[in-house]
């Protein structure tokens, strides 16, 4: 009994300590900013932890538009999809950006999408990069090409020429030179796997078996092929030819001189787009938000902010870009609705063949 | 709440007191004692281990909840009284010292709980220092303390509130032969001078004799 | 009368029951809104829509998932054996004896803990890499390596638990066995042992449940050829979106936590220590080797990442240097975050705290509630345990899920409160392992000793309870606080872009390429290392009072 009222009495204390830590707690909402005369809206934009737009850009559009933008990541580009379809009954916002296009179909097919076709000047770029039989869902915002980069300073003195397509890989000369990603782990990882399946059709397979015979290192993340293995000289790992994005050489640039370069055979377009997600809140600022990202002010900022390239034509990419950031002339393609419906067959496959 | 000496005019009334311990089938500890304690007196409890003698203590003191019976101090009825309302003071087997407090701050906690100002507190440490012989070892850590260190810090712990009864529970029983006989002494003297009435539960025939001025037999439970 | 009084102490008992469940009511409320409904909605969803008993039988029985789940038992088990072998000396060193720089080691020792996995993971694996300093073992994208890096993981809580109770442990009682003839082995191996099976038998149930739901550090380290549970869930959920599937595994998880705790209970069902307050001596000469030569090894295991770690935050083009640490305080040029490395650590420390005030006040109310052990507090007990063996993916999912709209008229959607709240619950059972021991470590007659001093039942809860748990409690706090700042899987599903903490900042800034962003996400985890190494040795000097538990 004595017990019990112990406990009583130190509940009491700990409530009013709960109560106070409520009251005195962070209030991150910055009320400051807001007046409270006239209640803005408030829409918020669901996409991946990588998202990233300038203070500024975002300020200048709040202004512009009246709207109070609010951004949630509940994870990284790969898993956005998915978390999208699971929360589809109560969407966790208003508007999407980041769906890819090796799970564009799913989401559309998931109907988690709702119809929207921007008329924003730069729609008609846009409309280039369209998910065939989305169009009207989806509108493309960026894209970026998945390639395998190489070492220069490695080729220049190991006696053997840099590759220069994916055959090329299969020779002992290449033995335990490459490391990739594992497609189920990591979305540049997925990408590439569709890369090699667009480029070389049914012979994908046995591209990677001859791959994984040549010495072909396989880790997690995107991070650990590129940081941890990549022997470019800023990194000083052990693999010359890592997998990573046809945009990743100007950042290795030293004194002026390129150090990696991106090999543009076997390469794989992301293109990431925005839509109105089904069942929201605010549908009109939503599509605000979907025109503002196709606005010269945003694309202007992607390559700095996001390591994409814009869709639109009316921006320039940054000079570092043009001069070391050339893009695949051909990239890899993969019809959408096929890789919606084969993507699980082509992992398991892959992870048969590769991981054993 | 610390009773004054006025107060002690009355002594303690155990009636047909039961303490039971759950269990298949409960355990008897105390099978309806009766018992009455004058003012001043220090009545002994013999008994073996397990007899119930310390169920018996703990019940007056209200350490452990009797299911029958009741204790009254005077005409003041105590059985439902939660233990430190009932001015009843208490020496623990192996002392129970707080072992977070030096031992100045262990003897002023009673007067801490009354309310007593801090330089009467201090007053008052001082001199229980010097009646359990223990003069100067006000900022000792009670971990550094011997064994007979320790049970006379908790006697003066029990002392200072002035309870109107103190119940001393096996107190030497874990100390040697030869303190114990010497601290048997010292004790009642200490009991005697301040005037205090206890209820001493003990397994040693030769302690009760020299502590108490009447020894009550008790086996399995009751009174003999 | 025997019977009126027994109706009365029914009534009694009836009543303080009622007691029991109205102060449980706090921390059930808060667990079940935040943990217990998300999770269980995932599993709803994965195995009540079209449900299908033998579809999800069928999910056990494929070769791919048991091999997960030996897998997942044989690593936790070897990082457990591990985490013993090197924490257990260590803890020896620092529990039986004073000597200078104590403190900072055992400070130092408890960092690892808190650091983020995807950090470490790289770390670990340029040391093992083909030209990396332990390239030569072998042991690239192999079990063994998980295992190591599970251990320098988990040595910490190994070295704070048991080192913590090997400090209470009164030294007389390994010598009273010598006196009788005991050698020293014997006297340690019949005496001090069973002494120490409580805080053992937390230790490594603690160590154990980590293990298994370890993440990054499993995918990355055995380069995604390595499969356990968790890595499953993961590839389930976010992959092949097969609920299903990740909601059968969850189950095992919670299976495995069951059992681990069980099996923690009963070896751990020796008498609790009570606490003593000797004063630790310096070791003597020939012990002074023996207290280098027990940390040793764990201390090697410490340093070899930690300084790889360092040595590629002061990597810059052409050499060394501090470029990467002074590019903490500005804000980047090339946008990877919208604001500095510095501000996000703001950020972190802010939303450490409020994880650490939530985590503190729901376990001090669940330990008010089962210091004195009963059926009920048992099972309160394993619902807040839970977490710790619960996959952070489904934790997040289930948060996604049903945070998403309002629950009880409180919207948290997009809040930045569910940040620290996500936070706490992974802390909450750490903060138990280490409040729950020494709770009932309490002697209770103190507190019937301050009860015949005249001190009501607030004042002994005050005066003893308190006051014996506030060293504890002081150490378990900075120990959320640090896990707080530390914690990334279920942050991640929860954090706001824009308001990055240090952890969300680093995985980031490693997801895009670039000799500066990587060398900033190393010098932002060398700062979240001191950052955690300091509050440690903080809450060191908290310790005066040395009572049981940590």
């Amino acid at each position: 009994m004595r017990t019990t009222s112990r406990t009583a009495a130190l509940a009491a204390a700990t409530i009013t300590t709960l109560t106070l830590a409520a009251c005195t707690g962070p209030e991150p909402e910055n009320t400051a900013s807001t007046t409270p005369a006239e209640e803005a809206t408030t829409v918020t934009v669901v996409t991946h932890d990588s998202f990233n737009v300038p203070d500024e850009v975002l300020a200048s559009f709040e202004a512009e538009s009246g709207l109070q933008v609010e951004f949630v990541a509940p994870g990284d580009a790969g898993t956005l999809v998915n978390q999208l379809v699971l929360t589809k009954d109560a969407p966790l916002g208003d508007v999407v950006y980041g769906i890819d296009n090796t799970f564009a179909t799913r989401a559309v097919n998931e109907g988690v999408l709702a119809p929207y076709t921007s008329s924003a000047a730069a729609a008609e770029d846009a409309a280039a990069y369209a998910v065939p039989g989305a169009e009207d869902v989806l509108t493309a915002i960026d894209f970026s090409d998945v390639c395998l980069n190489y070492d220069l300073t490695y080729f220049e003195s190991a006696g053997v020429p840099a590759p220069t397509s994916l055959t090329d890989l299969t020779d002992p000369a290449y033995a335990g030179l490459v490391s990739v990603t594992n497609p189920a782990t990591s979305s540049p990882g997925l990408a590439f796997l569709l890369a090699t399946i667009g480029e070389l059709g049914d012979d994908w397979a046995q591209w990677w078996a001859d791959m994984t015979a040549n010495g072909l290192r396989v880790t997690a993340s995107w991070s650990d092929t590129y940081y941890t293995d990549f022997s470019a000289p800023n990194y000083g790992g052990d693999y010359p030819i890592v997998l990573s994005y046809a945009s990743s050489p100007p950042y290795e640039v030293i004194d002026g001189e390129p150090t990696t370069a991106s090999m543009l055979d076997g390469c794989f377009r992301q293109v990431e787009y925005a839509g109105v997600l089904e069942g929201a809140e605010h549908p009109e600022a939503a599509q605000q938000v979907v025109d503002w990202m196709l606005s010269d002010d945003f694309q202007a900022g992607l390559p700095e902010n996001m390591y994409v390239y814009p869709v639109s034509s009316s921006v320039e990419v940054p000079a570092e870009w043009a001069a070391f950031a050339p893009l695949a002339e051909e990239p890899a393609s993969v019809d959408p609705a096929e890789i919606d419906t084969r993507r699980d067959e082509w992992i398991d496959a892959w992870t048969t063949i590769v991981l054993g | 709440m610390s009773p004054t000496a006025a107060q002690h005019s009355d002594g303690l009334t155990v009636a047909d007191l039961v303490v039971t311990y759950p269990g298949r089938p409960p355990v008897e500890a105390v099978r309806g004692v009766s018992l009455t304690i004058a003012p001043g007196e220090t009545v002994a409890l013999l008994g073996p281990s397990g007899c119930g003698k310390s169920s018996l203590l703990g019940a007056v003191v209200g350490t452990i909840a009797p299911a029958a019976g009741n204790i009254t101090w005077g005409d003041e009825e105590l059985t439902r009284t939660p233990v430190h309302r009932r001015g009843f003071g208490m020496v623990f087997q192996d002392g129970q010292l707080f072992p977070h407090m030096d031992v100045a701050r262990n003897i002023a906690f009673g007067l801490r709980m009354a309310g007593v100002d801090r330089d009467e507190r201090d007053r008052h440490v001082k001199e229980l220092l010097a009646l359990v012989g223990l003069e100067g070892l006000g900022a000792r850590a009670v971990g550094e303390l011997s064994g007979g260190q320790r049970q006379r810090v908790a006697l003066a712990r029990s002392l200072a509130p002035r309870p109107r009864l103190l119940a001393l529970d096996e107190p030497l029983s874990s100390l040697d032969a030869e303190l114990r006989r010497r601290l048997a002494v010292e004790v009642r003297e200490i009991l005697r001078a301040a005037g205090t009435t206890a209820l001493l539960v003990t397994h040693d025939p030769a302690e009760a004799e020299t502590m108490a001025t009447r020894v009550r037999r008790m086996a399995d439970g009751k009174l003999i | 009368m025997t019977s009126r009084a027994a109706t009365v102490r029914t009534r009694r008992s009836a009543l303080s029951l009622l007691r029991w469940w109205a102060v449980a009511a706090a921390p059930l409320v808060f667990l079940g809104l935040f943990f217990l409904f998300p999770v269980g909605s995932v599993l709803a969803r994965g195995l009540l829509e079209d449900a299908d008993a033998g579809a999800a039988l069928a999910v056990l029985a494929e070769p791919r998932t048991r091999s997960a789940i030996a897998t997942t038992l044989g690593l936790a088990l070897a990082g457990t054996l591990g985490s013993l072998a090197l924490g257990l000396p260590a803890a020896w060193a620092l529990g039986r004896f004073a000597w200078r720089g104590r403190a900072l080691m055992r400070a130092a020792l408890t960092t690892p803990f808190v650091l983020p996995t995807i950090v470490v993971a790289a770390a670990f694996s340029a040391l093992f890499s083909r030209s990396g300093v332990l390239g030569s073992w072998g042991l690239d994208q192999t079990p063994a390596a998980i295992v190591l890096a599970l251990v320098f993981f988990n040595v910490s809580v190994v070295v704070r638990i048991v080192g913590g109770a090997w400090e209470s442990l009164p030294p007389g009682r390994a010598l009273a066995a010598r006196t009788l003839g005991a050698s020293r082995a014997r006297a340690f191996a019949e005496v001090t042992l069973p002494s120490l099976a409580p805080a053992l038998a937390s230790a490594a149930a603690v160590v154990f449940l980590f293990c298994t739901t370890s993440f990054a550090l499993v995918l990355i380290l055995g380069g995604s050829r390595v499969n356990t549970i968790e890595t499953e869930i993961y590839i389930q959920v976010n992959q092949f979106l097969d609920l299903r599937a990740a909601s059968v595994l969850a189950l095992v998880q919670v299976v495995i936590v069951a059992a681990a705790l069980a099996i923690s209970a009963r070896a751990g069902r020796a008498r609790g220590l009570t606490s003593s307050v000797g004063r630790l001596r310096a070791p003597r000469p020939l012990e002074r080797w023996g207290v280098a030569g027990a940390l040793l090894p764990a201390v090697l295991l410490l340093l070899a990442p930690l300084t790889a770690l360092v040595e590629r935050s002061l990597r810059v083009s052409g050499g060394h240097g501090f470029a990467h640490y002074a590019a903490l305080f500005t804000t980047p040029e090339r946008g990877v975050l919208p604001v500095a490395v510095w501000q996000a650590a703001v950020n972190s420390l802010v939303t450490a705290a409020v994880a650490m005030l939530i985590a503190g006040v729901v376990a001090l109310f669940v330990m008010s509630l089962i210091a004195r052990r009963s059926r009920r507090g048992a099972l309160l007990e394993a619902i807040a345990m839970l977490p710790l063996g619960v996959s952070a993916v489904v934790v997040g999912l289930g948060l996604l899920l049903t945070l998403n709209r309002s629950v009880l008229g409180i919207d948290l959607r997009a809040s930045w409160w569910l940040v620290p709240i996500a936070q706490a619950i992974v802390a909450l059972p750490l903060m138990l392992r280490m409040l729950v021991p020494a709770a009932r470590a309490i002697e209770p007659r103190l507190r019937d000793a301050a009860a015949t001093l005249g001190a009501p039942p607030w004042r002994v809860a005050l005066h003893v309870d308190a006051a014996l748990l506030r060293p504890t409690a002081a150490a378990s706090l900075a120990f959320a606080f640090a896990i707080a700042l530390g914690e990334f899987g279920a942050t991640a599903f929860v954090a706001r872009p824009d308001r990055p903490t240090l952890t969300t900042a680093i995985a980031r800034l490693l997801s895009r390429p670039g000799p500066e962003n990587v060398g900033l996400a190393f010098a932002a985890s060398v700062m979240l290392a001191l950052i955690v190494a300091s509050v440690m040795l903080i809450s060191e000097r908290w310790r005066r009072f040395e009572g049981s538990g940590l």
